[in-house]
């Protein structure tokens, strides 16, 4: 255990460093980034008067030094700032968009283990046949296609030819649970079908690692039957990265589900960014690269404490 | 689900069994920002401020102004102060009175606030006097007819005094007005709730319970969200998917000619790029305005559904200048006036701020340029990016609209007088600006219509912006819905729209 | 002891040999070798079987539907769909070869140097790496995109620095497993200089995977075109990429299907081709099924 204990604190301390570059980055582009936020908001009047008030009461004409000492300053007590755009502060804006990405991001995860892990398992036992390639074409196929693309292809079909399901938008689960999964089932389908693809590569490729094993050899040998060989002694096995890695594409889901949420008009994490890129919103930009990033280191040494908790040899 | 029930239930009770909700959802082209009429900036957001905050004045289809919470208002001879007489009996959101005090307070919180969007609206307000409880008194440091104009938008909206010191800068995220509906909720980029609100002075115009606002920016799902029944209303239909719209028959159409204008703004003496023939030769922008077919332009991509234009209002708006009509095309003219001032192969570069609309334009434009010998480039930017380019001078043509003021002055002065905030050509010509000046300083409208006429015909001659096209606004709604009668400011009106 | 050495270090391209053979045998991969070599040809030619000059428009012929004259129909001002999209081939495969190509010549180098010097030059690089895979990726790329202005150059540049991170970590690590090798220790104790090792010994060796990441990079980048473009920062009018062509066409999806159907078409096409090449090659190379 208490090789456990060192090990989440060096790869807590290594996330010290990490935010450290994140934060440098997410500032570089501000310093980088044309147009000025204070131009972007004044709109089409552009009023001289305006603009200059919203430069001195956003510190836009401090030197950039000065904003990132004064940010950093802010975010260690826990302050993200402010939204210039929705005058709003950035930690409410972030937890409210969190929690609608969440639930795309898990309803994506089902989606993608639903059709990624049995597709990966057909394609490692029928190995090199017909159902392999076609198994892993079907995958691929998934994260073939531009998000955006099949999106739209689909609120064409379900919404509009069929009637099925609502084009767009979201709803609370605590309002209508049957409209929010109704709402967010294309969505996460489209963002699922990608890493479905992932998924199955993985499964596809520790089946078989795993099927090669000394002990799964021996259970074959002890006169098993194939499928309860695969059921029993394979699939457990192969499954641990497969979990690892699972946890590893939540993460990325988080800050990947951009396009999507803009198509389907949903309002999280995603929606939120770009409009606040297109609208110089920098407070904005920074807390939710912040916590995505965050998000996602977390997200990873989760995924290795997993692995470390199922493969004793790690803990070497 | 719930919606549709709800609209469904409506439906067979329309008669008026008040027992149920009625909700009207309308689809939204943007996400409005702040609610403060004070520092709101979007026009989707003044679609929302439409149900709730009420303005001095309003406007209608013809652009007459119409009372609102004014009932009356008059000139003084000299041009320099207006009296405004107030409806009686009329309350905020939070129950208290809406009188010549909240006028006073609002109109002082436009001109004062720190950030204010309506100062430069209305500046020439020297002072503000309550004369009675429901008389106000507007003096001018200048007779400025454009004034009033003002009062129909969000310069005239009043809010409750209380409310707005009670919040400060947090107003904008829950507005207390004096409109046919209170704020209810809104979650960002995702809806805006409102619902009926029962003292409105005017509630028999109203009758729905609640209204939600739903931004969906891609034109294409907006459309499908109303054509699969989730929205009863969208804005902003695109020209080439009326014919969806019109050819279901559980749909119905809207539309109303903008106020605004998309144009090529011209850099004609601001900075290293305004050092050109096509900014100091007036006959080379002629040559250009002169090579572009505007009805060819709006048969491709808009299906002819737009209007071309050749001035800063259309062709319909009652101050269109009719002895200067829309001209046709002519190539000959084109490379004549080219030839004349010495430039035949005449090259340059338009800067376009990104947008499907905006690069299917540029594109036919460049094609029309071609065939009359002039190599027009393409560089897209970012609208934030475009802007401070404009605003440096770093461009030599920039591809660029405006959404359109209720008085006329409001779509050209600014642009183009000498001294001007957003004249970003630094175009300056003296002659113009009189005109202009004299346009500002009558409330007389034969005269005003006179000089825009003369201002019209030197800005023909000089081009220092190529008016284009007006769009047409086009609104998408359930054949249920009835009543909408939509007007050039392109908002929608609450009042009267009903289910049938 | 020469022999020995010899030996060692002649051993390990022999494998790559075995990795075609093996690679061969797998039919989905060659379908996609032949479809990506296919479109590449197609791109090339554009200039000479394109029927049509791809900018020319034609203003009595706006989105009609195929015919004989177009064989994909017309976009939205006039012009050859078909022609459209086979020089969009150019900008679409060509935002997936540069920007991996990026990736590449940034990403090796300083993966091998991390994984070879250590140290700390190797904690810095991989801090830095660590913050780059930890911003999101898209995020990354559009803001980019939007700070070098819309581009196709700026996205290929954009997409090319997003993906680098991942070829620093996947090299050093491939480097770190080779450096222990016989072959690499070898030549070390002949005394070597260290960049000489680092160039002749060790990355022959840890190609394989970056190949691999390669190819599915390319897959990855040309579907980032398509979604830069989708937000108006890829390939800029009037010259057709797929991505930006796609973008056009959602607007006209009700009433002129056929103009997002070739450009949608061909992105999954090429991009499941580059797909199925990278998942064979990965399998092709991988030790563990021999």
């Amino acid at each position: 255990m208490g090789g456990l204990l060192a090990y989440i604190a060096r790869r807590a301390a290594v996330a010290v460093p990490t935010l450290l570059v994140v934060s440098f980055v997410v500032f570089g582009l501000q310093l980088l980034l044309p147009g000025d936020p204070a131009l972007a908001l004044a709109g089409e009047d552009r009023d001289p008067e305006v603009i200059a008030y919203m430069r001195r009461l956003y510190h836009l004409d401090e030197p950039i030094w000065m904003q990132y000492g004064e940010w950093v300053f802010r975010v260690v007590r826990g302050d993200l700032g402010e939204s210039i755009r929705l005058k709003e502060t950035v930690g409410g804006l972030v937890a409210t968009k969190l929690w609608v990405t969440a639930q795309l991001a898990v309803l994506s995860m089902l989606w993608a283990v639903a059709i990624g892990v049995p597709a990966g398992i057909v394609s490692a036992v029928k190995r090199d046949t017909l159902w392999d390639w076609s198994a892993s074409a079907i995958g691929l196929a998934g994260l073939s296609i531009p998000n955006f693309w099949l999106g739209i292809m689909m609120i064409l079909l379900f919404s509009v030819q069929l009637g099925w399901l609502p084009a767009s938008g979201y709803v609370s689960p605590f309002e209508d649970p049957v409209g929010n999964l109704a709402a967010l089932a294309m969505p996460s389908f489209v963002l699922g079908s990608g890493i479905a693809a992932v998924l199955m590569r993985h499964t596809r490729s520790a089946m078989l690692t795993v099927l090669n094993a000394d002990y799964v050899r021996t259970a074959r040998a002890k006169g098993l039957r194939e499928k309860r060989v695969v059921r029993r002694h394979a699939l457990r096995n192969a499954l641990v990265p497969v979990v690892t890695l699972g946890a590893i594409q939540l993460g990325e889901l988080l800050g990947g589900a951009v396009l999507t949420e803009q198509v389907f008009s949903i309002p999280g994490f995603g929606k939120l960014i770009v409009d606040a890129v297109f609208n110089r919103d920098y407070a904005v930009v920074q807390g939710v690269v912040l916590t995505t990033a965050l998000l996602f280191i977390l997200l990873n040494l989760a995924a290795d404490l997993l692995y470390f908790l199922v493969n004793p040899r790690m803990r070497g | 689900m719930k919606r549709l029930i709800a609209l469904a239930v409506a439906a067979t009770l329309a008669a008026g069994a008040a027992a149920a909700q009625t909700t009207l959802r309308i689809g939204l082209a943007e996400d409005p920002d702040v609610m403060d009429p004070t520092t709101a900036r979007t026009f989707v957001g003044r679609i929302v401020f439409a149900a709730v905050c009420d303005k001095l004045l309003d406007t209608d289809k013809d652009l007459n102004l119409v009372p609102q919470l004014a009932t009356q208002w008059k000139w003084s001879d000299d041009q320099k102060s207006l009296t405004l007489t107030l409806r009686p009996n009329v309350k905020f959101h939070d129950g208290e009175p809406m009188d010549a005090a909240a006028v006073k307070y609002s109109l002082e919180r436009h001109l004062k606030f720190p950030g204010s969007r309506r100062k430069g609206e209305i500046s020439q307000i020297k002072a503000i006097t309550v004369i009675d409880p429901l008389t106000v008194r507007l003096d001018l440091s200048v007779p400025f007819a454009p004034l009033i104009a003002q009062l129909t938008d969000r310069a005239g909206m009043i809010v409750s005094p209380k409310a707005a010191e009670a919040m400060g800068d947090k107003f904008g995220s829950a507005p207390v007005c004096a409109g046919p509906y209170r704020w209810v909720e809104r979650v960002q980029q995702d809806r805006i709730v409102v619902e009926r609100f029962a003292d409105y002075w005017d509630k028999g115009a109203v009758a729905f319970d609640r209204i939600v606002y739903l931004p969906i920016t891609d034109a294409t799902v907006r459309l499908a969200n109303l054509q699969s029944g989730q929205i009863d209303m969208v804005e902003r239909v695109a020209a080439t998917d009326v014919d969806t719209v019109r050819k279901n028959s559980r749909l119905h159409l809207a539309q109303v000619t903008e106020l605004g204008y998309l144009g090529i703004t011209f850099n004609i003496a601001n900075g290293d790029k305004a050092k050109t023939p096509l900014a100091r030769d007036p006959r080379v922008r002629q040559a250009i305005a002169a090579a572009i077919d505007r009805e060819a332009l709006n048969q491709v991509v808009f299906e002819g559904r737009f209007n071309p234009g050749n001035q800063w209002v259309s062709p319909q708006s009652p101050w269109y200048a009719k002895s200067v009509p829309v001209p046709k095309r002519d190539v000959a003219k084109a490379k004549a006036l080219l030839q004349a001032a010495g430039v035949p192969n005449l090259s340059f570069t338009l800067n376009v701020p990104s947008g499907n609309e905006n690069a299917q334009v540029v594109q036919v434009l460049q094609a029309m340029l071609q065939e009359a010998g002039i190599d027009m480039k393409l560089r897209t930017l970012e609208f934030a990016t475009s802007l401070q380019m404009a605003t440096k001078g770093d461009f030599e043509a920039y591809f660029i609209g405006w959404s359109g003021r209720v008085d006329p002055d409001g779509n050209i002065w600014t642009f183009v007088s000498c001294e001007a905030a957003q004249n970003d050509s630094k175009y300056c010509n003296p002659e113009l600006d009189k005109w202009l000046k004299e346009a500002r300083s009558t409330n007389d409208r034969e005269r005003r219509m006179a000089a825009y006429e003369q201002a019209v015909k030197v800005a023909a001659q000089d081009v220092p912006i190529i008016y284009l096209y007006h769009r047409t606004w086009f609104y998408g709604l359930s054949g249920r819905l009835q009543g909408f009668r939509p007007v050039p400011d392109g908002l929608i009106r609450i009042q009267g729209l009903k289910l049938g | 002891m020469t022999a020995v050495v010899a030996a060692a270090v002649a051993a390990a391209p022999r494998d790559r040999w075995r990795a075609w053979r093996r690679l061969r045998r797998r039919p989905a991969a060659m379908v996609g070798l032949v479809v990506v070599a296919a479109f590449v040809a197609l791109a090339l030619a554009a200039p000479w079987i394109a029927p049509y000059d791809p900018l020319k428009t034609n203003f009595l012929l706006v989105r009609k539907p195929p015919s004989g004259l177009h064989w994909m129909g017309t976009d939205e001002i006039g012009r050859d769909v078909l022609s459209r999209v086979l020089w969009g081939a150019r900008a679409s495969l060509l935002a997936g070869v540069v920007s991996v190509a990026i990736a590449l010549a940034v990403g090796v180098p300083l993966g091998l140097l991390s994984g070879y010097v250590r140290g700390w030059v190797d904690g810095l690089l991989m801090r830095i790496t660590d913050g780059l895979l930890a911003c999101p990726a898209l995020i990354l790329a559009i803001a980019m995109a939007a700070f070098l202005g819309p581009s196709l150059t700026n996205a290929m540049i954009a997409i090319g620095i997003t993906a680098t991170p991942i070829f620093i970590r996947l090299t050093r690590g491939q480097v770190l497993a080779v450096v222990v090798e016989d072959y690499v220790e070898a030549a070390r104790a002949l005394g070597n200089p260290h960049l000489r090792i680092a160039v002749r010994h060790v990355l022959p060796n840890v190609l394989p995977p970056i190949l691999v990441q390669a190819t599915l990079a390319m897959a990855s980048a040309i579907i980032a075109e398509a979604a830069l473009s989708f937000l108006g920062l890829g390939q800029q009018p009037p010259a057709p990429s797929w991505g930006s062509m796609l973008n056009i066409a959602r607007n006209f999806i009700g009433q002129a299907p056929w103009m997002s159907w070739w450009p949608g078409l061909a992105i999954v096409t090429v991009v499941l081709a580059f797909n199925l090449l990278g998942d064979g090659l990965r399998d092709a190379f991988d030790p563990r099924e021999g």
